[in-house]
């Protein structure tokens, strides 16, 4: 096994509302491997953008961000702003559910990836503008010097998805964060932009987390997946195992809800989300779950290896195979 | 570029077809308004009492005061256009001099005023923006509403009160004076002078000017700084300083430029109350003397140049935030 | 799941916890008490003179509050039929162009066409024009048509004025409104409404006025604040409400002050001015408070 590239261990991140304390992140350990595509699945309010955007540095002044995120051997949790702020965008970069919304209304495309590049490095003006110019190629967009020129309402939600993308890639980093890159497009367009950001994965060699509620684009590009819920990974495992044998309920609940070739009914998952700023105790799925037993609620179910996969319930031994 | 400006420049002309009907119609309205409610003929016989039937005649024929609306209104138009204004009815005197003068005062304490107000407003606006719910911003905010809430008369009057009644018994000497451009009897330009006379007067337009942009701005930049691709920009790695100017303000300008281009056009007839209290002779002063006497003659050219430069300034506006954000067409 | 709140009970919340509109309505209301039980808070009549000459321009004084005036009548009484007369002219005035401009911007919003046209284009012209040269010319012109006289009292009298401030303040109500229609029409349970058949004026009764009475009240607050300043802007210039049987206002009193000024009695300038502040930044602040109270989006961030 290589050494994960970003490494994320016991992250909790916390909210001060004034309702009181809210913890939207409650301790994750999440790995993430040079060149790998890894996803990130969860209900919205799962903390799954939240962690990540913890790492980058990009929450509001309210959060509280504890525990440890290594990126390339460089700590994050904690780094000054400097540190950060050279990371972002270099080392590290994300890209934002919304494209029509994440591009600045009033510069040119061309200037916004420039000034990507031109932030990391002594490249002048020009030499920028034609660097971003091949970028847009790389991603597909036709005509890419002409496109340049233009601002973002000229362009088309899966075209600025793409620019959101080049603007992502301009320095090579080493991962990529997709927070839902997919989700506001169309469907058509979606299966696009995932080659595209599979492409320039492959090109650059930049390992891709990507993050999602849908399993279905899992299925499509990412070798590697980690459930989370209610602010806690619960399940990781490889593709495969995901799909052929779940071994947390909330797994399994999320796999009955997609819709499949051959099944007629889609089993939607009862309840709702608990209430973060009161979580209850032991594991936070139990109030949903139909296999919840009493031992559920005493303590909160950490990471333990089952098969092939590692998963955090305590009765997913007895479970397999029903 | 070229196809650019052809465009602003279309966008214009189309327009200024629309302002100009707009222009006499208003005018229109304008001089029945004031022929009702000044009643012209009258004031000319109260001021003048010993004016023969042929001068009031003669009054009557170049103010078109025909008894028929329409028919004097455009009798009216024609010497206007022409040039060929009546004189006051108060004195017989030229009204384009008068006009001219009131018209330059005003624009000067005007752009004063402005230029400070939208300036210092913008500053506190950003500097509570950035601290949203702090006590910065709550001190900016509950300041902004004192100044909203302060009409100017009152604060002309405390600061005369503070500044030239009680300094002059305290110190000796008055600090700022009070009233009109010059003292009494001086001849020649000034500047100093001059600049000394507009402090209390630019102060009293400055604050409620200061109150509003602070709130504006306050809001603007709030939308804007919550908005997602604030956050794109700060995930660039791009310095924070680079991210509020390039980013922030670029866009939370737009809505304040484009109200700035307005208010502005209203400036020009919106500092009546200020020039009146500090007898300040400008374009307030000129309107509220001649709307006493009713000298029609002195009213209309005034009115005309009031909803001229409201027109052109909308006009203005328009362009102005077509050239700031490019999302908007010029159509 | 988090306790439910009701939107009302929300809203209330909302407002409490706008701190400066809580003092404001403790202030207003004092003010408010001081002017409805007049017969026991005024030291002295109107017209009344605190001691026999020479009595004018005495300083404040056990006997004089806050001093007299230039024919020796007590300022602090006075003060208080002044703002009793300024929140009639305020309240009624706004009152009736609150009325007018739901009215006229529902049906505006509703219908839209032309209709909607000429009275966005009316009330642009209108805005457009400076507010005081707007004002003083109305007031020639309607009180130059006699025939209307009737119905909105002698030029001088407080009836007119609170005319002439109706006629002004429906305007911006009705931007708001039809504003408030405009976004509520393309609504669900608007078009639900309409899909069942039902009419349009039931529509606008049972739907569209409850869901904008938030909006309305907050045009109510500040057009209650506009007509006061504008009250006291006209009596400033002379143009007021007259003081027709020894009746004052504060918009009198302030105008009063302008004399003092320059002979330095203070009293004079200061506490009418303070009131008239005091009035309008407390009504502004209630009115920012229910501003944020029933407009969530409005919410302060942070």
């Amino acid at each position: 096994m290589t050494t994960p590239v970003l490494q994320i261990r016991d992250l909790k991140v916390t909210f001060s509302t004034p309702l009181g304390p809210l913890v939207a992140v409650r301790g994750i350990d999440l790995d993430v491997h040079p060149g790998e595509m890894t996803a990130v699945v969860g209900e919205s309010g799962s903390g799954k953008s939240v962690s990540f955007l913890a790492a980058m540095g990009l929450l509001p002044r309210t959060a509280t961000v504890e525990g440890s995120v290594m990126l390339d051997g460089h700590q994050l949790v904690g780094a000054s702003p400097k540190l950060l702020r050279s990371i972002r965008g270099r080392l590290l970069s994300m890209i934002f559910q919304d494209p029509l919304s994440a591009l600045n209304p009033v510069h040119r495309i061309g200037a916004q990836i420039s000034e990507m590049l031109r932030a990391h490095s002594s490249m002048s003006e020009r030499a920028a503008r034609i660097r971003a110019v091949e970028l847009l190629e790389i991603v597909g967009i036709p005509q890419p010097g002409d496109r340049a020129l233009q601002y973002p309402h000229e362009f088309s939600g899966g075209m600025r998805q793409r620019v959101v993308i080049a603007m992502a890639i301009a320095n090579s980093p080493k991962v990529l964060i997709a927070d839902e890159p997919t989700t506001a497009l169309d469907v058509t367009v979606q299966a696009q932009i995932l080659e595209v950001i599979q492409r320039v994965q492959a090109q650059f060699g930049t390992a891709v987390v990507l993050i999602t509620h849908d399993l279905g684009v899992v299925a499509r590009v990412c070798e590697r997946v980690n459930v989370m819920y209610a602010g806690r990974v619960v399940e990781r495992a490889d593709i495969g195992t995901i799909f052929d044998e779940p071994t947390h309920p909330y797994t399994r609940g999320l796999l009955a809800s997609l819709p499949q070739a051959g099944v007629e009914r889609l089993v939607p998952i009862a309840g709702f989300p608990p209430n973060m700023l009161n979580p209850p105790t032991g594991c936070a799925f139990r109030t949903r779950c139909e296999h919840a037993a009493e031992a559920c609620g005493q303590r909160l179910p950490e990471l333990e290896p089952l098969g092939n996969s590692m998963t955090a319930c305590i009765r997913a031994k007895e479970l397999v195979g029903r | 570029m070229g196809k650019y400006l052809y465009e602003v420049l279309r966008f214009v002309l189309r327009r200024l077809a629309w302002a100009v009907p707009t222009l006499f119609l208003v005018t229109f309205l304008v001089y029945v308004a004031l022929r009702i409610g000044t009643n012209p003929v009258e004031s000319y016989k109260r001021i003048n009492p010993r004016a023969t039937p042929a001068k009031i005649q003669q009054y009557i024929e170049v103010n078109g005061l025909d008894p028929n609306y329409v028919r004097g209104y455009f009798r009216w138009l024609v010497n206007f256009v022409t040039l060929d204004w009546p004189r006051s009815i108060k004195g017989s005197r030229e009204v384009w001099p008068q006009l001219k003068d009131a018209l330059a005062n005003t624009l000067r304490l005007g752009a004063a005023a402005s230029t400070v107000g939208i300036f210092f407003g913008l500053m506190l606006g950003i500097y509570a923006a950035l601290r949203p719910g702090g006590r910065r911003d709550v001190g900016v905010n509950t300041a902004a509403f004192v100044g909203i809430s302060i009409p100017p008369y009152v604060s002309a009057i405390l600061l005369q009160l503070v500044f030239a009644v009680y300094w002059s018994r305290w110190f000796g000497s008055t600090l700022f004076p009070t009233s009109g451009v010059y003292p009494p009897g001086h001849t020649g330009f000034n500047g100093w002078l001059m600049a000394k006379h507009m402090v209390l007067p630019v102060t009293v337009v400055a604050i409620q000017i200061i109150a509003v942009y602070a709130r504006y701005m306050r809001s603007s930049l709030l939308d804007v700084l919550s908005s997602e691709y604030m956050r794109t920009a700060r995930s660039k790695g791009i310095s924070e300083r680079r991210v509020l100017f390039k980013h922030g303000l670029r866009n939370a300008l737009i809505p304040v430029v484009t109200i700035a281009a307005l208010d502005v056009g209203s400036i020009v007839g919106g500092l009546i109350i200020t020039e009146n209290i500090f007898s300040y002779p400008g374009m307030g002063k000129y309107f509220l003397s001649s709307f006493g006497e009713g000298d029609f003659p002195l009213l209309m050219p005034w009115m005309v140049i009031i909803v001229a430069s409201v027109l052109l300034f909308n006009l203005l506006a328009d362009v102005s935030y077509a050239w700031l954000d490019p999302r908007i067409r010029l159509e | 799941m988090l306790p439910t709140i009701s939107p009302r009970r929300m809203a209330f919340n909302r407002f409490v916890s706008h701190k400066a509109a809580v003092v404001s309505v403790f202030i207003l209301a004092t003010l408010v008490l001081f002017v409805a039980l007049s017969p026991f808070t005024a030291r002295y009549g109107v017209n009344e003179a605190v001691q026999a000459p020479p009595n004018y321009f005495l300083s404040p004084r056990a006997n004089a509050w806050l001093g007299t005036d230039d024919i020796g009548r007590d300022l602090y009484s006075r003060l208080i039929y002044g703002v009793r007369v300024s929140l009639i002219i305020g309240l009624f005035s706004a009152m009736i162009s609150v009325a007018i401009g739901c009215l006229v911007g529902s049906v505006a919003g509703f219908r839209g066409g032309r209709f909607d046209d000429v009275v966005m284009r009316v009330t642009d012209l209108f805005l457009a024009f400076p507010f005081l040269v707007t004002l003083l010319v109305m007031r020639n012109m309607l009180g130059a048509i006699t025939w209307l006289t009737p119905v909105i009292g002698e030029l001088s009298s407080v009836r007119f004025i609170i005319v002439l401030f109706a006629i002004f303040g429906w305007m911006g109500v009705a931007r708001i409104v039809r504003g408030q229609v405009l976004a509520l029409k393309e609504r669900e349970f608007i078009e639900a409404a309409r899909a069942v058949g039902a009419s349009r004026w039931y529509i606008v009764r049972r739907h569209l006025l409850p869901n904008s009475i938030g909006p309305i009240m907050v045009a109510l607050t500040f057009s209650v604040v506009s007509a006061i300043i504008g009250e006291s802007t006209l009596a400033f210039f002379g143009y007021g409400p007259q003081a027709g049987a020894g009746a004052t206002s504060l918009g009198i009193l302030v105008g009063q002050a302008k004399g003092a000024v320059n002979t330095g009695f203070w009293w004079l300038a200061l506490f009418p001015c303070l009131t008239l502040v005091t009035i309008a930044l407390t009504i502004n602040f209630i009115g920012d408070a229910l501003r944020d109270a029933t407009d969530p989006r409005m919410q302060k961030d942070g």
